[in-house]
């Protein structure tokens, strides 16, 4: 028995522009990498002081996480163990174990030091949206929806989760881009078949 | 204090405070400003570099770093000879 | 799509011996591991012990087989990897769909800060070759290259539970008829990367780590790596030497709570245990022995016997720290504690959790403290939790 899943949002940051649902809701000239971050934080009325102590890689998920689930409809649609959070990237926690190893020959920070794992993002999202289903991050050499495809469905066909955000979140020094995606059991007329094909839609779009 | 707690502001990333927005009695942590147990440690590196204080074992930072005031008064007291950066 | 994951063989290298046989003696004599920094130089050698694997980078080169210029995290890895892969001795091994799925967290860290004491001194010195497996990925690949494995070869990267979600990813990948055969669990080395930052978190034992105890002070850092080689129904079918055990329940759930302490509550481990235990379908009453995550952290230890305390009623079923032989292992804590799992299984054993004096206060029950013989054990449990909230747990069973 095949289970319905559906790819019901959608967000994308990509060369300083945002996307929620394949529109471009957001666009500015190249800065630095935080700064961008620290901008459309402002500028999306985000409000979660927390951010700003987080290192670049956990602010660019948690932005990408903040625009898709806008709506916070999940909230009472879900309880906390049915939301997972599955993501990906390919440079791991790297961007902030160098500002980390630049710290160590004074004195080592330990806020910087929790962020050198990549998981920590998910740990950031779930705590920001209280959600406690099942989480994983995997390291990639590059973007693969083969894999996400996979292993979401997994997750869905043994119903471990009844909604599950996943997707990709990169960022190596001046470098970035995050994917985000919900998926859920329904989804509206227009919502796209959570596919191998779709995600590679989404995440292609940009390129032209 | 004020000077203190602009170090506080920048060391913990505090981006939407002002100095004038820590009250000196207002408690730091939890109920407060809502500071937790990294920031703890952020603030024994800020006392290490801004005041050549060491504070070795982590359970002494909640007494010393229960409001502003307590602070500057760890600080007066524990800083001997040395003079701040 | 339902059929059974069994555990066909298993290798381990950590601070208390090379292979299975030196493991169980040193458990049987309650020899720890931990000791005076040997090999890693840090300007805390004196002050801060650790569970070192006690053998140079050439030693472990020469028995793994790799050059010496490889990361201690590889040579770590393969030793263990080929030892689990040697019990298996699955006929045919080439002819199945195999899978590697490896954890680490720190990749090829322990090369990168020889390259960097160099570099940093004159960019025109430190040799490249020693970054360029300095990625997590590439320590797997590195292995999975020399294990001849083809199929599916993938990296976990969720800090201390990182080696848990391995097995539990392989399991599912065989469940799901992907593969045949996965090699599941991780590796880790010491470096200074790691050894540094948690002394900064404050969280490090200047002592021998007291776990579940009122006055533990903190976690000791090790090293090692453990593995277990998983294998389908049809794989079992043509084994000379049945698998006496198998992988049947395992969860995972988010603590959502700090980026690296526990809920007091205990709320993400409590979520993982009780998933574990619905997906094999037994009560608390059936799990015979808990190796605990007990990592000797003020924090850990409270939030964790919290969560048992919640989900398993007296009597309770024994339990343990075996990082009080290992020291906390990282990446590779969650494969060496399921080859110590299976090991209580297979041998009738349970381990004692060492320098346990004042049990904590806040608990109903108090972890062993003696190495136990002739135990009729039919399911232990056994929980890995990370930061970032990632809290894992497996169950093994005897089959």
């Amino acid at each position: 028995m095949q289970t319905e899943r559906y790819i019901t949002r959608s967000s994308r940051i990509r060369g300083y522009s945002i996307y929620l649902n394949s529109k471009l809701i957001y666009g500015k000239s190249p800065t630095a990498p935080g700064d961008f971050l620290n901008q459309a934080y402002q500028d999306f009325h985000i409000n979660y002081p927390k951010f700003h102590k987080m290192d670049n890689m956990s602010k660019l998920g948690l932005l990408a996480s903040e625009i898709l689930l806008k709506d916070q409809l999940y909230k009472t649609r879900y309880q906390p163990y049915e939301m997972g959070v599955l993501l990906m990237n390919a440079s791991a926690s790297l961007d902030t174990d160098i500002k980390y190893y630049k710290t160590v020959s004074e004195i080592p920070s330990p806020a910087l030091f929790v962020y050198t794992l990549p998981n920590i993002v998910i740990g950031e999202i779930c705590i920001r949206n209280n959600f406690k289903g099942e989480n994983a991050f995997f390291v990639f050499k590059q973007f693969d929806a083969t894999f996400m495809a996979q292993y979401v469905t997994n997750l869905f066909e043994n119903n471990d989760l009844e909604a599950c955000l996943c997707g990709w979140v990169e960022l190596l020094e001046e470098n970035f881009e995050a994917m985000m995606l919900l998926v859920e059991k329904s989804g509206s007329s227009d919502a796209m078949a959570f596919s191998k094909e779709n995600i590679n839609k989404i995440y292609g779009e940009e390129n032209g | 204090m004020a000077d203190l707690k602009k170090q506080i502001i920048a060391q913990l990333n505090l981006k939407d405070l002002k100095p004038e927005d820590i009250g000196d009695d207002q408690p730091l942590f939890v109920e407060g400003l809502g500071l937790d147990s990294i920031d703890a440690l952020e603030l024994i590196v800020l006392l290490q570099q801004e005041y050549h204080i060491k504070l070795s074992n982590a359970d002494d930072g909640p007494k010393a770093f229960k409001s502003v005031r307590t602070m500057a008064e760890y600080i007066t007291t524990h800083q001997g000879q040395k003079t701040p950066k | 799509m339902n059929s059974s994951v069994s555990i066909a063989g298993k290798g381990i290298i950590s601070a208390i011996g090379k292979n299975v046989p030196e493991t169980l003696e040193a458990l049987e004599n309650s020899h720890a591991g931990i000791g005076k920094m040997n090999w890693l130089n840090s300007a805390h050698a004196a002050k801060l012990p650790v569970a070192e694997v006690n053998f140079s980078n050439k030693e472990l080169a020469d028995m793994a087989g790799m050059p010496v210029s490889t990361s201690r995290t590889a040579l770590l890895s393969m030793i263990a990897a080929k030892e689990a892969i040697l019990e298996a001795g699955i006929p045919d091994f080439s002819s199945w769909r195999t899978g590697f799925v490896s954890a680490n967290t720190v990749g090829g860290m322990d090369k990168t800060e020889q390259f960097y004491s160099e570099f940093v001194n004159s960019p025109q010195s430190g040799k490249l070759r020693n970054v360029v497996n300095h990625e997590c990925g590439s320590v797997t690949s590195l292995v999975a290259d020399r294990l001849d494995v083809r199929h599916h070869v993938s990296t976990i990267s969720t800090a201390c539970s990182s080696s848990a979600n391995a097995i539990f990813f392989g399991a599912k990948l065989i469940k799901h008829n992907f593969l045949d055969i996965v090699i599941a669990g991780g590796t880790d080395s010491l470096t200074r990367f790691t050894l540094n930052g948690f002394n900064t978190l404050m969280i490090l034992d200047n002592e021998y780590c007291k776990p579940f105890d009122e006055n533990r002070k903190g976690l000791n850092l090790g090293e090692g790596a453990g593995y277990i080689v998983l294998v389908s129904d049809r794989v079992t079918s043509t084994l000379p030497r049945k698998p006496v055990c198998a992988l049947t329940g395992y969860h995972n759930a988010n603590d959502a709570y700090h980026q690296t302490a526990s809920s007091p509550e205990g709320t993400g481990s409590f979520l993982a245990m009780k998933g574990a235990l619905e997906k094999s379908g037994l009560a608390g009453a059936d799990i015979d022995y808990i190796n605990l995550h007990g990592t000797g952290t003020h924090n850990n230890d409270i939030s964790e016997g919290t969560a048992i305390k919640l989900l398993f009623q007296p009597p309770y079923p024994k339990m343990s720290s075996t990082k009080t032989f290992t020291g906390h292992t990282l990446g590779a804590s969650g494969g060496i504690e399921a080859v110590f799992s299976i090991l209580a299984l297979e041998h009738g054993i349970v381990y004692p959790n060492l320098r346990l004096h004042d049990p904590m206060k806040e608990l109903p029950f108090v972890p062993e403290r003696n190495f136990l013989k002739n135990q009729k054990l039919r399911h232990v449990l056994s929980n890995s939790f990370g930061f970032g909230g990632n809290c894992s747990s497996l169950i093994f069973s005897k089959t």
